[in-house]
């Protein structure tokens, strides 16, 4: 017996999945996060035919937006090809019947884990980012219900003496992904774990960000063209992960975000970990027609907008 | 070798305005009345000492007067700029906030509720500075180093957490977090109690050069008299809820005219 003739047809669903109610319902919490940026905005998080936590809260982003005219991307650590952004990709593609596709510029709608794309996200796209945890302050506060209050209040000042604490202690700021984030001057957001080498990538964007936490049933937004910074102190910045001396054992590129591949003799090598970016790269070397867009990082590390990371003194050039 | 001749304020009655004015406080809950027409005054440099037994309403005026509770009646106002002619007790929660982070330290006598434990005592007071808006690391630390150096904490402890460190030493940390951001306003909530005795004698030693140095309006709870007999300037006995006695502190610990106030010092001494 195959799969194909265990599951239903395609009419018996209703388009994208999700019933009309469903659908309506979401797209509402959306507009009401783009219109508070950063803000956490609870939904009726639906069952979906994969395990909460495997990316729900995005996939029901996406069903809920989608059409028939949309492409959509779906990666997961960069990959198009792992299990989890091929089965939702599927998924995706048989509710919704739209066209699919690794090439981010082509994308209408993008759903991730723990990535942005390395290829700079253009106006009219959409990014769905899959998100674990959405409360920023739960390492600070672990009563939600406190957490609320200190949102509504703007008291951020814990996250600040958490900063202070890890300079004390380690010298640097510890906090690898998830790196929280100031939205519009006045929301505390968490970016999902994104690493923070995209951080960036979300300030002054020209695309639409939708972070979906299925599991715990909020959803928040951060709109085209808003201030997106990181926490930290007026005189020790944040800092992206240092991606220097690091080159691509496929492409030979450098200064993008790279995997890191264990050697058997101890040492690393390593691999870009957008895979859509290094099928195009490839594509370039093998002399065939590519159009590769602008990037987040040009070849020397630096950020695209001057003065957003101010941490490698590369902002004021 | 001749001494300095010491220079000595001429004494002379308060004209100033009272820094802190609050008339008619009154606090219940549910059917127990736990402050009634309690009213005060304090002076710019000033102590007031609130002594009485347990349950008798001191340390909810002083929660009261924190803006930690919401008041039942009252009016109590601050002589400062931003806030004058204003009855404090019905501040938003942001500018509630607000002043109690720019104006106003408290010393409690259980650390923990003054403190994070988990936190380095630096990290402590710098906490003050990150709540008013300072996100200069450098001067968080400098501010914390300065704050808790004036509260004789030993400074190599700076990155202690208050889990670790002594009573005394706890209470120094308190310390200097209310008095990092120079405040008008100093409440000390018993705040020697619990300390052995010569641990007292030397934080009551540094309360007094701060009194002496800053010149911040204070108000001390204490049951022990002879804590408040050793900062106070005035001293406001309470019982029930009301204030039985009110005068200057020698007045009062001297020559008790209510007779609980008698009881009261006959029990000490």
């Amino acid at each position: 017996m195959t799969l194909a003739e265990l599951t239903h047809p395609r009419q018996d669903y209703s388009y994208g999945f999700l019933d009309a109610f469903a659908r309506r319902e979401l797209r509402r919490r959306i507009l009401k996060a783009i219109a508070i940026p950063g803000y956490q905005v609870p939904y009726a998080s639906r069952e979906l035919p994969i395990a909460r936590g495997w990316g729900t809260g995005g996939l029901q982003a996406t069903l809920s937006v989608a059409g028939p005219q949309d492409v959509v991307k779906v990666i997961d650590q960069g990959a198009d090809d792992s299990v989890n952004a091929a089965n939702l990709r599927r998924f995706i593609a048989r509710m919704t019947g739209v066209e699919t596709t690794t090439d981010t510029a082509r994308a209408t709608i993008i759903q991730s884990r723990h990535r942005v794309p390395e290829e700079r996200l253009a106006e009219g796209q959409l990014l769905v980012l899959q998100v674990p945890d959405p409360e920023p302050l739960r390492a600070v506060q672990p009563d939600s219900s406190q957490a609320r209050e200190m949102h509504a209040d703007a008291d951020y000042a814990q996250m600040w003496l958490s900063l202070y604490e890890q300079l004390v202690r380690f010298g640097r700021f510890m906090q690898g992904a998830s790196y929280p984030v100031i939205v519009n001057r006045r929301y505390l957001m968490s970016p999902s774990p994104i690493p923070r080498w995209d951080t960036p990538a979300l300030h002054q964007s020209a695309h639409l960000t939708i972070l979906s936490a299925g599991r715990e049933k909020r959803l928040y937004a951060v709109p085209p063209y808003t201030d997106v910074r990181p926490i930290e102190f007026d005189d020790v910045f944040f800092q992206v992960e240092d991606q220097a001396g690091r080159v691509c054992m496929i492409t030979g590129a450098a200064q993008k975000f790279m995997d890191e591949l264990p050697q058997p003799g101890g040492g690393s090598r390593f691999r870009i970990s957008d895979t859509g970016y290094v099928e195009k790269l490839l594509a370039a070397a093998r002399g065939e027609p590519t159009a590769i867009g602008p990037t987040y990082y040009d070849d020397q590390g630096r950020f695209w907008m001057p003065g957003v990371i101010r941490g490698r003194g590369d902002g004021d050039s | 070798m001749t001494l300095e001749p010491r220079t000595f304020d001429p004494p002379r009655l308060s004209d100033g305005r009272p820094l802190l004015t609050a008339r008619e406080l009154r606090k219940t809950y549910g059917r127990v009345t736990a402050v009634e027409g309690v009213s005060l005054e304090v002076y710019p440099g000033e102590t007031l000492g609130i002594v009485g037994e347990s349950g008798s309403g001191k340390s909810t005026v002083l929660r009261l007067l924190n803006l930690e509770e919401p008041a039942d009646a009252g009016d109590y106002r601050l002589d400062l700029a931003a806030y004058a002619g204003e009855n404090l007790l019905g501040l938003d929660r942001y500018r509630r906030r607000e002043l109690r982070v720019s104006q106003i330290g408290i010393v409690y006598q259980q650390p923990h509720m003054g403190l994070r434990m988990g936190a380095s005592s630096g990290g402590n007071v710098a906490e003050r500075l990150i709540m008013a808006g300072e996100r200069r690391f450098a001067s968080l630390r400098a501010a914390a180093r300065d704050s808790l150096a004036a509260s004789e904490f030993p400074l190599d402890r700076l990155d202690d957490p208050p889990r670790v460190l002594s009573g005394g030493m706890q209470q120094r940390v308190q310390l200097a977090k209310a008095i990092a951001m120079r405040p008008a306003l100093l409440l000390l909530d018993e705040p020697t109690t619990g300390l052995d005795v010569s641990v007292q004698a030397l934080v009551l030693d540094t309360l007094l050069r701060l009194r002496r140095e800053r010149r911040i309006a204070t108000i001390v709870v204490s049951h022990d008299l002879g804590v408040i007999r050793t900062l106070a300037d005035r001293v406001m006995v309470m019982r029930g809820g009301h204030v039985v006695e009110h005068g200057l502190a020698d007045q009062v610990l001297d020559d008790p005219q209510h007779p609980y106030t008698q009881q009261l010092v006959h029990a000490k001494l």
